[in-house]
């Protein structure tokens, strides 16, 4: 496949992405069913077409086509095959290229599955993809062309920067971008809305799907970011606050306040307006990040561009995105109805409360991410703003947030009440705080803290298992019929429950590993041994070794117990990338239960012993379990019969009563 | 209570949380930044020991020395001056002689600034932007 037939593609992908940008919503305004009409095909031949043109893409890498200045500039003929695939959007021109494959496949998604959305509705979703579609595809066609190419051809390519040759970095972006742009159903269901000026409990339970999957997504994307941090870059560390890892942030945030607002205009079809905003936000959060990480404002290893012309163009698309759709909400928001009433003690009451620490954190972490940004534009100062500033505002608001969250699926609808969901829950703040007390009293007596946040988690996940036992009646009914019930319940509850406790089982993780972690930085001579945490590793020296297109010096590394019995090997390296000319480390990670031990090696010194860095940490799995856990929480929710992808229930069926006492 | 209210109550409530996340943000950042110096504008600015800073320039050639245990002394330059550094621990993979570094830390009594983070940018030309960014400005930035 040649390389012109992917830009050409691309090129006609724009011209359509044009025409699915206007005809509909023209065609909505009119009243016009054939204009309308136009929005399905398009938006299915535009993901055809941009398909196309990534595979053409693709296809230049696999084939080592060096002809091609983006394969040149970023792949190697020596590369494995994996690594020739992900390098693809290992790249920001790449990388561009595939954001713009999912939104089409969205897009594609929504006029395939959105067979039963009312007419216009669809038609106006379908022109706000194409809107977004074209100026993405323009901002490829005009400053970032993946498709340039290179003559004479040279020989061999410049490599892939070695810490992208990893398969986190295969899976990363694509689960990234799922999540990112799939925020952007949810922002077009809102433009929509405000075009047509109407809003009712349906819309809400069409775009709580899309939304639930996109959370889904960012969350394995941001999870699978971080883990790859962690062992790639051998400093251990699983979050940084980088502005990079805030530009992902933000949105999950924004997007998890959304998921809980659509929830109580779903059932309630109350908070319409804020849900309405909610879905801007979250969506022009993806886009700020995407500003963020492709416009080479920042520092950081996915820093690929520093072309000036592009961050103009990205700030342009975010001025046009964010500005309009926010100046239309001013505009038609107060043309729609307001909603249901509710007591603040109450199922909606306690959703508001967590929409307001959620939003109010994500605030906190945006005016973090940007502030440095601001003071640089104006007085010229270099400042950074990290870790101290972050655990100072977002933690206080946080924390109030993962207590209070057992309460909120405890509490009915309409008017909750309080005193007895406390009495419900009180097994669970009692299984808690005893092991709060076990931590602190076997574990480790110097760090209350550690107590106190592993005890936090604990409350999460026993809260989110007393919900599940109360609903199926355990203890109150006979224990057959209590499990026939527990079978019973509606997919959505198992959902919010594995969602919940997996918050806590990563809380659990985050707070071990920062408050219980041991470190030993040493200098070893092959045979020297060093105790960490009951474990004694010895170092028995270095090896070289070759692989495809690095060569490495292999540190090899003995654990045992510190009664004697072996627990294996563990291998940490430093390799060199000879195409680019570059040193990585490789740390060498050895999984004991839920902790890991942690080697990664530094540089000789003078008299031969090598700097060896060791690190105890403890369960720190439970970060990346949690997250997983999360992940199957938001599936098993999107199962769930009642929610099934653009599929909307009649809004009188008797179902969302009973839903309501349960759910 | 009525819609009115209710409306009032849910504002209240949202400022409340929007006031005590801007006064923590305002603490925090009052608290919690630090500023970015070449070893030039050391001379300018001085620093009070004690207080974090990030420091950045090239590492002097010649500079780096390192003892038996972990801790590294380098030196960091930026044409005019040069600040010795100590720091305890790995030096990242790209750590190299005349090449930008970031470090940050204090400066201890006797004029050596100890690092406890020192900070590489993964890039083959390795040139943290804020030390890039300095010596454009200073004139002596070489295009590779």
């Amino acid at each position: 496949m040649s390389i012109e037939l992917g830009h050409f593609a691309l090129v006609l992908s724009f011209a359509l992405a044009l025409v699915q940008a206007t005809v509909p919503i023209i065609g909505g305004r009119l009243k016009s069913e054939a204009l309308m009409r136009v929005g399905e095909p398009a938006a299915i031949t535009g993901f055809a077409l941009v398909a196309l043109s990534f595979a053409a893409l693709t296809v230049a890498y696999v084939q080592s086509d060096f002809s091609v200045l983006n394969v040149w500039e970023n792949s190697h003929s020596a590369k494995p095959l994996l690594f020739k695939i992900t390098g693809t959007w290992g790249n920001h021109e790449g990388s561009m290229l595939l954001w713009v494959v999912i939104l089409a496949f969205f897009g594609a998604l929504v006029a395939v599955f959105g067979r039963n959305l009312p007419r216009s509705l669809r038609a106006n979703v379908l022109g706000v993809q194409g809107a977004i579609g074209s100026a993405f595809i323009l901002f490829i066609l005009a400053t970032s062309n993946p498709f340039a190419r290179l003559d004479p051809a040279p020989m061999q390519g410049r490599d892939l920067n070695p810490i992208l040759q990893d398969i986190g970095l295969a899976v990363h972006p694509p689960l990234l971008y799922l999540g990112y742009v799939g925020f952007s159903i949810a922002f077009s269901f809102a433009i929509a809305a405000l075009i047509e000026g109407r809003i009712d409990a349906a819309w809400a339970r069409w775009v709580r799907p899309w939304t639930l999957a996109a959370w889904l997504f960012l969350t394995g994307g941001i999870a699978m970011g971080s883990y790859w941090a962690y062992y790639e870059l051998g400093w251990g560390g699983f979050w940084f606050w980088d502005p990079v890892e805030n530009a992902s942030l933000l949105p999950w945030l924004g997007g998890t306040a959304l998921l809980h607002s659509a929830l109580v205009m779903e059932k309630r079809s109350a908070l319409k307006i804020w849900t309405v905003l909610l879905a801007i936000l979250t969506f022009s959060l993806s886009l700020l990040g995407t500003f963020l990480v492709r416009s080479g404002v920042l520092t950081s290893v996915h820093a690929f561009a520093t072309d000036p012309t592009r961050g103009v163009f990205i700030l342009i698309i975010l001025m046009i995105f964010i500005g309009g759709s926010l100046a239309l909400f001013a505009w038609r928001a107060p043309t729609l109805s307001a909603g249901g009433l509710f007591q603040p003690v109450s199922r909606e009451g306690a959703l508001v409360l967590n929409n307001l620490l959620l939003t109010t954190a994500t605030a906190t972490v945006l005016v973090g991410t940007l502030y440095p940004l601001l003071v640089e534009a104006v007085t010229g100062d270099k400042i950074s703003v990290g870790a101290p500033f972050f655990n100072l505002t977002f933690g206080p608001l946080f924390l109030p947030l993962l207590a209070i969250v057992p309460f909120g699926p405890l509490l009915a609808w309409k008017r909750g009440d309080l005193a007895a969901v406390a009495q419900r829950l009180f097994a669970a703040f009692g299984a808690a705080l005893a092991v709060t007390l076990l931590v602190y009293v076997i574990v480790d007596r110097t760090s209350v803290l550690a107590a106190l946040g592993i005890g936090l988690g604990l409350w999460l996940v026993f809260g989110a298992l007393t919900d599940l036992a109360l609903k199926s009646g355990l203890g109150k009914v006979a224990a057959p019929v209590a499990f026939r019930r527990f079978t019973g319940l509606p997919r959505s509850v198992f959902g919010t429950a594995l969602a919940h406790a997996g918050l806590g089982l990563t809380t659990i993780g985050i707070v071990a590993v920062t408050t219980l972690e041991v470190e030993r930085v040493v200098a070893m001579q092959p045979g020297e041994s060093v105790e960490v945490q009951g474990h004694v590793l010895r170092f028995d020296g270095l090896q070289p070794f070759t692989g495809p297109n690095y060569t490495e010096d292999q540190g090899r590394f003995v654990l045992s117990r510190a009664t004697g019995a072996k627990l294996g090997e563990i291998v940490s390296s430093k390799r060199f990338y000879p195409a680019r000319q570059m040193p990585t480390t490789e740390a060498g990670i050895r999984t004991l239960g839920l902790s890991q031990l942690y080697v990664s090696l530094g540089d000789k010194t003078p008299s031969g012993a090598l700097i060896v860095r060791v690190w105890w940490k403890p369960m720190v799995t439970l970060i990346w379990l949690g997250a997983l856990v999360m992940m199957a929480g938001g599936a098993v929710s999107l199962l769930d019969r009642r929610l099934r992808v653009g599929a909307p229930m009649p809004r009188s069926k008797p179902v969302t009563a009973t839903q309501g006492n349960r759910a | 209570m009525t819609r009115k209210q209710k409306r009032l109550a849910i504002i209240a409530g949202a400022l409340g949380f929007l006031g005590a996340a801007a006064g923590l943000t305002l603490y925090a950042l009052g608290q919690q930044t630090s500023y970015f110096y070449m070893p030039s504008d050391l001379q300018e600015r001085p620093v009070a020991s004690g207080q974090r800073i990030r420091l950045g320039g090239l590492v002097e050639k010649d500079s780096i020395m390192r003892g038996d245990d972990t801790q590294v002394r380098f030196a960091v330059t930026d044409g005019d001056h040069t600040v010795k550094v100590t720091y305890a621990g790995i030096l990242p993979d790209l750590f190299r002689e005349e090449q930008g570094v970031v470090t940050e830390g204090i400066f201890g009594a006797d004029e050596v600034f100890v690092a406890d983070t020192v900070l590489a940018k993964h890039d083959e030309n390795y040139m943290p932007k804020e030390v890039a960014d300095s010596l454009k400005e200073k004139g002596v930035w070489k295009e590779n």
